[in-house]
């Protein structure tokens, strides 16, 4: 294979397995901040905290990976069940900014609970013998992990779909994001519906996290480091949107490996560069609605 | 010679939903012009394009002798256009005072002065204060705006907008929902106004619209049904039919 | 109706709304209060500056946040361009304090109405996207062009001049404190004359009601575009006191967590008061110094804690408080 296209094809490799893990962490993000309007900085927090479950497990209890990546999914929800009753809901139809300085709250604390139980350092993370080294597809080999986690991630994507798409609970979603107050006439319990929906957005993240801890390292302030990528992820795809932030993580991760392999002296300017020129030209996002 | 205020061929579409559909209206200078039709026939959507709240589809604009399809809504402010909400929009938080204050201030073009503070126009604030009490409103000068009952806060939204000496006054059910001694209040001032004011009402209000108007434009589901002198208007059966359907309105 | 001479009630509205603006006693508390601490804690000038510093910061997102109502997550972006354009200038030879001070507000300013120009023709949510975008920006381009502003080592090789070629910066930082004072004033002092004109006002009707704000005839975008300038300047002018008075400039001048700390202070104190930073960041720092030393981690759950119960509970913070205190013990006007 030529260097180039060798490289074009590493680039949209790594960058493909960096747009689902972004993906699975942010969709939920974009699906609180489009149904219940309330901008949650500390998402993140939710995926770290999966991420953390999942290697704690691992490391410390010698848990197998697929059941310290469901534990990861079941505790990340669990924990949005308890936040949203407890936090959220007190500020929905809050304005934004005292959204904004109550997730920053939750961050804080949560940077320093981690710190506090598990050390400042990254949390180390070796994926099951079955998914380490390479994978040889002929042309070239291609890390087996990432390989699994972009067959998982679209696997996950497409249940994601036809589960928002086919099932009852998916439309009340839909409804709810598209026109609350119709909603709550139509009957649909908009409180439970809010409960329900933010535990499956964190567990997702927190599914995001634990999966991609091998890209995004696990470490205490990892809700404040990749906080902008999950809003970018968010913001650029449109509010509410299910779909618009899968196309945008595509974008910025293919984006984001291939600059900072091409160009790194500039690192990430061009991405922010790019958001912004494109929140611009469209400020609700690509799929966003006017 | 010009009208006050025309539109020609007004237009505007929300995707397939057509809200206003090839209007052409005229306001002549000194007009007492009542605007009526049934709920969702455009009214107030009418309103928010010409003072440019809302940007049409196609067709223009014309206030006196200029074309302002284009201009931002603060300008036509600016050209001697004003209105009235048919939902309270008042500065909340701020006395009633205030409020009538900002409307002035902007008038005179002061309220964007740095170099002065704030309560040194005294010139400025008496002209705020005999506006309150033409309107009965003196007594509640300093209080904010949310503490006033509805029908004391809808005069306030009288007293903004006059406050700014518009040429072509555009009130959106003025007296809709208020009580007793407000409504009459209201109805004496537009009755009061001077007689070189365009004016153009919004009401369901049927014996205000024939009290106050000497024309009438019957507007439905976008589009200018008929127009007339109240007796024309009162006599048209098309007129009727358009209000049999909503029963009784009074 | 009465004649005027009399103290009748139409003249009294008016008296009453004229003297809401003027200068009461009270407010020279705060500056008699900071002078007081000049000689009674001659230990602890540093961190009385860098107090100082952020009240004036703090000041800039006060004048944004709480009057025209424009959140910002980026504020920092003009902080850490003033410091560096002061850095970059003194580490270049031209150490001279009070004309670095103003080319660095002068930047920050351009950069802020720039910037704005072109974000603030947004709302809410993709308005804070935005200027938080700004922010990181800057940030990335300052970690990257590491040859000029030393990238994540910060810029060393300051070298800052005597201010008014008189007063040297001493060891005890009693010059830094007292520059800081200085400076300190003459922003309060503008933004409190911007704050109580007519100009001030018209914000405040923009953030009540931005609709009624155009009904009115206001230029809406050209008078938020001028206070996001303003407070641009204002922010620069702090982060190049930061930097002449450390002789230091660190990457973190342009970070979240700047902006983040900031708008955290200011809420405490109570946005919107105008007096809301000389209380919040004072609080915040000294409580910071205490403990925070002594176990980081321990500061940071509390500080995130206490910004919950903040928002939760007492939004309008240490000022609003007071004012409810005060209605409720005199109800009378």
């Amino acid at each position: 294979m030529s260097t180039a296209l060798s490289a074009f094809v590493s680039i949209a490799f790594h960058g493909l397995a960096y747009a689902m893990v972004l993906y699975l962490i942010s969709v939920g993000l974009s699906v609180t901040m489009g149904l219940m309007g309330f901008v949650n900085l500390a998402h993140g927090v939710f995926a770290a905290a999966g991420g953390y479950v999942m290697t704690r497990l691992m490391a410390g209890y010698g848990v197998p990976f697929p059941l310290a990546v469901a534990a990861a999914f079941i505790a990340a929800a669990a924990g949005g069940v308890v936040l949203e009753r407890l936090l959220y809901r007190r500020l929905y139809g809050a304005d934004d900014l005292a959204q904004v300085l109550m997730s920053v709250g939750l961050i804080f604390m949560s940077v320093a609970t981690a710190k506090y139980l598990w050390g400042p350092l990254a949390q180390p993370m070796t994926p099951p013998s079955y998914l380490s080294g390479q994978v040889d597809l002929g042309f070239r080999s291609f890390p087996t992990y990432r390989s699994f986690l972009i067959v998982a991630g679209a696997v996950l994507v497409t249940l994601l779909w036809l589960g928002l798409e086919r099932t009852r609970f998916g439309a009340r979603v839909r409804a709810a994001v598209d026109n609350r107050r119709m909603a709550q006439s139509v009957g649909i319990n908009t409180a439970g519906l809010f409960t329900a929906t933010f535990a499956l957005g964190s567990g997702l993240a927190g599914l995001g996290g634990a999966l991609g801890a091998e890209i995004l390292a696990i470490d205490p302030g990892y809700g404040l480091e990749h906080l902008v990528y999950f809003l970018i992820v968010v913001a650029v795809g449109g509010l509410g949107s299910i779909k618009g932030p899968f196309f945008a993580a595509l974008l910025l991760g293919v984006a984001d490996t291939g600059f900072k392999y091409l160009l790194p002296e500039f690192g990430a300017f061009f991405i922010y560069a790019l958001t912004l020129a494109i929140l611009l030209w469209r400020p609700q996002g690509l799929f966003g609605r006017a | 010679m010009s009208a006050a205020l025309e539109t020609k061929g007004l237009c505007k579409s929300f995707g397939a939903l057509t809200v206003a559909n090839g209007i052409d209206f005229r306001l002549e200078r000194g007009a007492r012009h009542a605007l009526i039709g049934p709920n969702g026939a455009g009214k107030t959507t009418f309103v928010n394009l010409v003072t440019g709240a809302l940007s049409p589809s196609a067709g223009r604009i014309l206030l006196g002798d200029s074309d302002v399809t284009l201009l931002p809504q603060a300008q036509r402010v600016k050209r001697g256009l004003a209105r009235t909400f048919q939902i309270n929009t008042l500065f909340r938080g701020l006395s009633v005072l205030e409020n009538v204050c900002l409307a002035i201030g902007e008038r005179l073009d002061v309220a964007g002065d740095m170099h002065r503070p704030a309560g040194s126009n005294r010139t400025l604030m008496d002209e705020a204060y005999d506006a309150l009490e033409t309107l009965g409103l003196a007594d509640d000068a300093l209080r904010p705006v949310r503490e006033l009952a509805y029908g004391r806060q809808r005069l306030v939204e009288l007293a903004v907008s006059l406050a700014l000496k518009p040429k072509v006054l555009l009130l959106d059910e003025p007296a809709a929902g208020v009580p007793s001694p407000e409504s009459s209040v209201i109805i004496d001032i537009i009755e009061s106004l001077p007689a070189d004011i365009a004016l153009l009402i919004i009401e369901h209000d049927m014996d205000l619209v024939f009290r106050l108007a000497k024309r009438i434009t019957v507007l439905v589901q976008g589009e200018i049904l008929v127009e007339g002198t109240p007796q024309e208007i009162a006599a048209d059966p098309r007129v009727r039919e358009v209000y049999l359907g909503e029963g009784a309105h009074r | 109706m009465t004649a005027a001479l009399d103290a009748s009630p139409p003249a009294a509205a008016v008296n009453a709304l004229a003297r809401r603006h003027r200068l009461r006693p009270l407010e020279a508390l705060p500056w008699l209060a900071a002078t007081a601490a000049f000689f009674v804690f001659p230990d602890y000038l540093p961190l009385g500056a860098q107090i100082l510093i952020n009240i004036l910061f703090a000041l800039s997102v006060d004048l944004i946040l709480g009057y025209a109502g424009i959140a910002t997550l980026g504020q920092a972006a003009f902080f850490g361009a003033g410091a560096y354009t002061a850095g970059l200038l003194a580490a270049h030879g031209w150490g001279e304090p009070i004309s670095g001070l103003v080319i660095a507000g002068l930047v920050a300013g351009i950069i802020g109405l720039l910037s704005g120009a072109v974000i603030l023709r947004t709302r809410s949510l993709t308005l804070l996207m935005l200027t938080l975008m700004i922010a990181v920006m800057l940030q990335e381009a300052a970690n990257k062009a590491g040859s000029i502003t030393g990238g994540a080592d910060g810029l060393q090789g300051m070298s800052v001049w005597q201010v008014l070629g008189l007063f040297r910066f001493d060891l005890f930082g009693r010059t830094a404190y007292l520059y800081c004072l200085a400076l300190l004033f003459l922003g309060w002092l503008a933004a409190r004359q911007l704050v109580h004109s007519p100009f001030g006002r018209s914000l405040t009707g923009i953030r009540e009601n931005e609709a009624r704000m155009h009904a009115i005839g206001s230029p809406v975008f050209r008078r938020r575009l001028v206070i996001y300038a303003i407070s641009a300047v204002m922010a620069g002018v702090a982060g190049a006191l930061l930097a002449q008075t450390t002789q230091f400039v660190a990457l973190e001048v342009l970070s979240f967590e700047r902006s983040g700390s900031v708008l955290i202070m200011l809420i405490i104190g109570g946005v919107g008061r105008l007096y809301g930073a000389f209380i919040g960041v004072p609080l915040y720092m000294i409580a910071q110094d205490r403990f925070a030393q002594a176990d980081p981690v321990y500061w940071d759950f509390w500080i995130g804690l206490l910004l919950i119960i903040v928002v939760l509970f007492a939004r309008t913070g240490v000022l609003g408080l007071f004012e409810q205190l005060l209605r409720r013990w005199s109800p009378r006007r």
